[in-house]
């Protein structure tokens, strides 16, 4: 994806400059593919074999997971079998611990990550659609982006304290990035000829934004949307596991210090089954927003 | 018949990067389009035959000289001419019928009418039953016409066309190129069509115009008229004859911009 759109910016060219009969249309000519045809039954056939393959390494992992511990080929007291922790899962479950860990991270992750959607996105867009201010901001931009997010932890701590505000502000700040830079990069990025043959048409700039730059941008916006979804669990735990009484990073942190290893790993099985639902719900909605996508 | 079109004495020139000359694509470029007319113009490559197009479309300005349309400078682009580029610029996000809608929203047609007149113009270029199609479902003849339908639905005087079917296999270019003259016959829209082909040139334009190499200038005109356009037109002797012209005329002019581009590589070198 972030490949994509690197090699979009390389092609990115300056129609003002270039002189009279050069055409620098270059849309890929993608024509439709024909249609697979196939019997029904070896379609059936074909599509057990993808889930199959596609759930294989997975459960293979799984199945190690629980058989090398038993057979002694790991220690089972630092990595007990899979069914171990997930029978500590359902006790913290049941006991209400989980729900409540899971609770207190969802409700930061989710503010975070709500924070940079309304801050970043429109951001995004008035920077890249004034390229004077594009150009004096990526820089700046450049240096924050590759500072990561955890090294500046410490300072968000010394001015926010270690309530809930920092951490709010922590995951914001880590969602933002990837969020603004794609969408500069989105609106910076759409196929001059679009707006050529907008422009032909007589639209003002408020309206060529509205209806060309704004819908161009859309999948370089959910990449970066995307991309965020994840930091956005990511940082967060980090922040639990430093200085918090609660969350799923704080229960991964306590269980590992007080031993109790099955809980540990139930904390963490959690956090990664979190992480791919988050995922597919935003792949899910950006499916919604970008039907005409070839690819 | 009155004149559509006025181009006096245009010029035209780029800044270039890293260069302190100025680069002219045009200069003292004369012609006259008339009302309902269909014209070709084609000019060997780099003759600045885009830009004066783009200059009509009001989509860049001239460095001297003036564009007259119905008598009135042109002043930025506008509903009243449609131009349909090599590469369709169809918007990817919209399906056939929004598509040509586009034009239509920038006019402020009403909703209702909007998505009438989408339908009634892809009938017209043979699209009906494509309109909710996304672009990348349509093959590259199915998208240029979406693209002409774009451009007649809004209703302009005008319909400039750069190059609109370079891109397309000689099989649909050559169905395209009789479905446009239908189109252009039932509408009575005047037409400006570049082309780098010569038989399209003799083949669509009721004047072809020869461009000289950069900076270009209208070389001569060539009146096209056949007796009959029944059968194969492009194996009447009338045909090739125009053709044999056009082709000397623009022969030279290759040649020319052929040297001026070897100089500029060896400049660059």
């Amino acid at each position: 994806m972030a490949d994509e759109r690197r090699g979009a910016m390389l092609t990115t060219r300056e129609p003002d400059e270039l002189p009279g009969d050069v055409h620098w249309y270059d849309l890929p000519e993608d024509e439709p593919e024909p249609e697979e045809v196939a019997a029904p039954r070896g379609r059936r056939l074909r599509a057990a074999g993808r889930v199959f393959t596609r759930s294989a390494a997975i459960l293979l992992l799984l199945a190690a997971w629980e058989v090398l511990p038993r057979l002694g080929v790991v220690d089972p007291v630092f990595v007990p079998p899979l069914s171990e922790n997930l029978a500590a899962g359902a006790d913290l479950l049941v006991s209400g611990r989980l729900p409540e860990d899971l609770q207190a991270s969802l409700v930061r992750s989710l503010s975070g990550f709500a924070l940079a959607l309304l801050l970043a996105i429109p951001l995004g867009l008035l920077i890249g659609w004034y390229r004077p201010m594009a150009d004096a901001l990526t820089p700046l931009l450049e240096v924050f982006r590759n500072t990561s997010a955890v090294a500046l932890l410490p300072v968000f701590t010394l001015i926010l304290g270690i309530g809930e505000t920092t951490k709010v502000t922590f995951v914001l700040y880590a969602c933002s990035w990837p969020i603004l830079l794609n969408t500069i990069s989105g609106v910076r990025t759409v196929e001059p000829l679009l707006i050529k043959s907008a422009r032909s048409m007589g639209l003002k700039p408020y309206r060529l934004f509205q209806k060309v730059i704004l819908p161009a941008s859309v999948p370089a916006i959910f990449t970066g949307v995307r991309l965020a979804g994840a930091y956005s669990i990511l940082v967060l735990l980090f922040a639990e596991m430093v200085g918090a009484k609660a969350g799923l990073g704080y229960l991964i942190l306590d269980a590992q210090s007080n031993f109790r290893i099955p809980d540990m790993y139930a904390g963490i099985i959690t956090i990664s089954a979190l992480g791919l639902l988050f995922n597919l719900l935003l792949i899910g909605v950006e499916r919604r927003f970008s039907t005409w996508r070839t690819t | 018949m009155s004149v559509k079109i006025d181009i006096r004495n245009v010029r035209k020139e780029f800044r270039i990067r890293d260069t302190r000359e100025p680069f002219t694509a045009l200069a003292g470029t004369d012609l006259d389009v008339r009302e309902g007319e269909f014209l070709t113009l084609v000019g060997p490559s780099g003759c600045g035959k885009s830009t004066l197009l783009d200059l009509i479309g009001g989509l860049t300005e001239p460095s001297g000289g003036e564009i007259l349309i119905d008598g009135m400078p042109v002043s930025g682009p506008g509903l009243d001419r449609g131009v349909v580029f090599q590469q369709y610029a169809l918007f990817p996000w919209r399906t056939a019928r929004a598509n040509v809608e586009f034009g239509l929203e920038a006019k402020g047609v009403p909703r209702a009418e909007r998505a009438e007149r989408a339908r009634h113009h892809l009938d017209l270029v043979g699209l009906g039953g494509f309109e909710e199609r996304y672009p990348h479902e349509l093959s590259g003849g199915m998208r240029q016409r979406v693209a002409i339908a774009r451009s007649l639905a809004f209703d302009p005087d005008v319909l400039l066309m750069d190059e609109p079917f370079a891109a397309l296999d000689a099989q649909p270019r050559e169905s395209l190129q009789e479905e446009l003259l239908r189109i252009w016959e039932k509408t009575g829209k005047t037409v400006v069509f570049i082309t780098h082909g010569i038989d399209e040139a003799v083949y669509l334009g009721q004047r072809v115009a020869v461009m000289t190499s950069r900076p270009g200038r209208i070389k001569e005109i060539v009146e096209v008229d056949f007796d009959t356009r029944e059968g194969d037109l492009r194996a009447a002797p009338a045909f090739g004859e125009y053709r044999h012209h056009v082709w000397t005329l623009l022969r030279d002019e290759v040649a020319a911009a052929r040297e001026q581009e070897r100089k500029v590589a060896v400049g660059h070198g």
